[in-house]
């Protein structure tokens, strides 16, 4: 569990990123953070893994304080995985980037080669072990800075942007890879601002703006709070869009994905289709 | 394949399918900076990019990347926007004119003495697409642009990129997974697959064919209506925005 308690921040310099931020995040919840650049969310997920130290309040990982862990420690925990792969990568090769981490941490070789093969065969990389990360795609260099921390298993993962430069079968088998991952009981965060992708998944939506959190809840109720949603520079999902642009069909006004609009819709007509019939 | 001038292109395709690879080609990274073998022929108004260095071809195609940081490098906004013309050896007062205008159409006037890291992602994007207008390019190559930017702040870059290829005809290519929102900008949608161009054609017609589309992300208003359409409701169009969507399903209840 990921804990925030009345947590406040500044970079040196500049004025409070951060301003009183509390939150609880359990094991096995898939939480997206979202709102405008600049609204402090990278800044929170570096204070879960230790690489910010909060100026006050505290931040409990698995009940014991960040300040008590050295960033090695909490990031073996915590794996973050950034925006920019470039800032990440640095091996020759797929395969030496992903095995370098648990030559550190001293796994056997037998450990570190199935790992290695499971992961880069379920992110889609794994025609490339041999290849240098460089030479690849933005978003297949995405997927393998991705794998090399999740190789080490960390107890829990946070992804800041994941899916910038994925395509849409891509965006699917990263919904199911973190099913995946919350099913082994590890908190996954996703900081996007990929609207679409979070009303696919339906995860908790911490929204925030201007260094602090406006709303928390599922995704079904935020995304579709107009107030909220511009509070934060999002924009509704287009089916919401679509449901609040013809009220008189009355939609039920939790519909963010195109499945849930595609039920509402078929019954919808199907019935005004019967009972005009009826009236002729 | 050949794109008139004013177009506004979409490519798109699954991810490593060659878009980016292809960009490359039309301002002559391929093959100057990077290795390989370049075959046929690519000409920007009747100008062949074989045998030209990138410097010369800036000015006529300009390049806009997903990540304004990485384009963005001197100490104030005006500074970065100059330097192309700067590097050209171009006449002061007519690069004090190209700069002045290409921050006004851009909207980031008021901002040209800033450092572009005192700026928000959104305005150093628009900074970094003045920086490419400055230099009166023909054809504007943009990859994936608004993606680091919240959803408003990309539409507002969406949109100064609609209103230079409506006002001032500059031809657009747009790299882009993300269709719900750059589709209702575009008159023509290339998909490119391993390599090769698959469908090209206007939006509501390349994405009539979702057989061939598995894996796009196609505007969610589409997907919809696919499903819609599978279900038996009777639609006869192929949405590519909400309000057409909206029309369409009041007609269909109506009738």
């Amino acid at each position: 569990m990921i804990s925030v308690e009345h947590v406040s921040f500044h970079y040196p310099g500049s004025s409070e990123t951060l301003h009183d931020i509390s939150l609880k995040i359990d094991d096995g919840e898939f939480v997206a953070i979202m709102g405008e650049n600049g609204a402090g969310k990278t800044t929170l997920v570096k204070l879960f893994n230790g690489l910010l130290k909060p100026d006050s309040g505290s931040v409990l990982v698995d009940n014991v304080n960040s300040r008590d862990r050295s960033v090695a420690e909490l990031s073996r925990q915590v794996g973050l995985i950034f925006q920019n792969p470039d800032h990440q990568l640095f091996a020759e090769t797929v395969g030496e980037e992903l095995r370098f981490s648990l030559k550190n941490f001293g796994f056997e070789e037998s450990v570190i080669k199935n790992r290695v093969t499971s992961l880069l065969t379920a992110l889609d990389i794994e025609k490339y072990v041999n290849a240098s990360p460089f030479m690849l795609s933005g978003g297949e260099r995405k997927r393998v800075a991705l794998a090399s921390i999740l190789v080490w298993d960390p107890k829990h993962v946070i992804m800041d942007e994941p899916t910038i430069g994925q395509d849409y079968l891509q965006k699917d088998r990263l919904r199911n890879f973190i099913i995946q991952l919350i099913s082994q009981k590890k908190a996954v965060i996703v900081v996007t601002h990929d609207t679409e992708f979070i009303a696919e998944c339906n995860p908790r939506v911490v929204l925030m703006s201007k260094g602090k959190i406006i709303a928390d809840g599922p995704a079904k109720s935020i995304l579709t709070d107009q107030t909220v949603v511009e509070e934060a520079s999002l924009v509704l999902p287009q089916m919401t869009q679509l449901m609040m642009s013809i009220p008189e069909l009355h939609a039920p006004d939790d519909i963010i994905d195109v499945y849930a609009a595609r039920k509402f819709l078929l019954q919808a007509l199907t019935e005004r289709a019967e009972t005009r019939r009826e009236s002729r | 394949m050949s794109i008139a001038k004013n177009d506004f292109v979409v490519l798109t395709g699954l991810s490593g399918c060659g878009k980016t690879t292809f960009c490359r080609c039309l301002n002559g990274l391929i093959p100057n900076f990077y290795a390989g073998q370049l075959k046929g022929e690519l000409k920007i108004n009747d100008v062949d990019v074989k045998g030209k260095s990138t410097a010369e071809l800036a000015t006529h195609v300009g390049f806009v990347f997903q990540n304004p940081e990485n384009q963005l490098f001197s100490l104030s906004v005006e500074r970065d926007v100059a330097f192309g013309l700067e590097n050209l050896g171009i006449e002061r007062e007519l690069a004090i004119e190209r700069v002045n205008w290409a921050m006004e159409v851009t909207g980031i006037s008021q901002l040209r003495n800033k450092a572009p890291y005192e700026l928000s992602g959104g305005q150093q994007q628009r900074a970094a697409i003045a920086g490419v207008l400055a230099m009166r390019p023909e054809l504007i190559v943009l990859d994936e642009p608004t993606s680091f930017l919240d959803p408003k702040t990309a539409e507002e870059i969406l949109k100064v990129i609609s209103r230079l290829n409506r006002e001032f005809g500059l031809t657009t290519l747009l790299v882009e997974h993300r269709l719900d929102t750059v589709s209702a900008y575009a008159n023509r949608v290339i998909v490119m697959d391993k390599g090769k161009i698959v469908l090209d054609g206007p939006p509501e017609i390349v994405y009539d064919a979702p057989a061939r589309l598995i894996g796009i992300g196609l505007p969610k208003v589409t997907t919809l209506f696919h499903l819609l359409k599978r279900d038996g409701i009777p639609v006869t169009i192929n949405p590519i925005t909400v309000t057409q969507a909206s029309e369409a399903l009041r007609r269909i209840s109506e009738n």
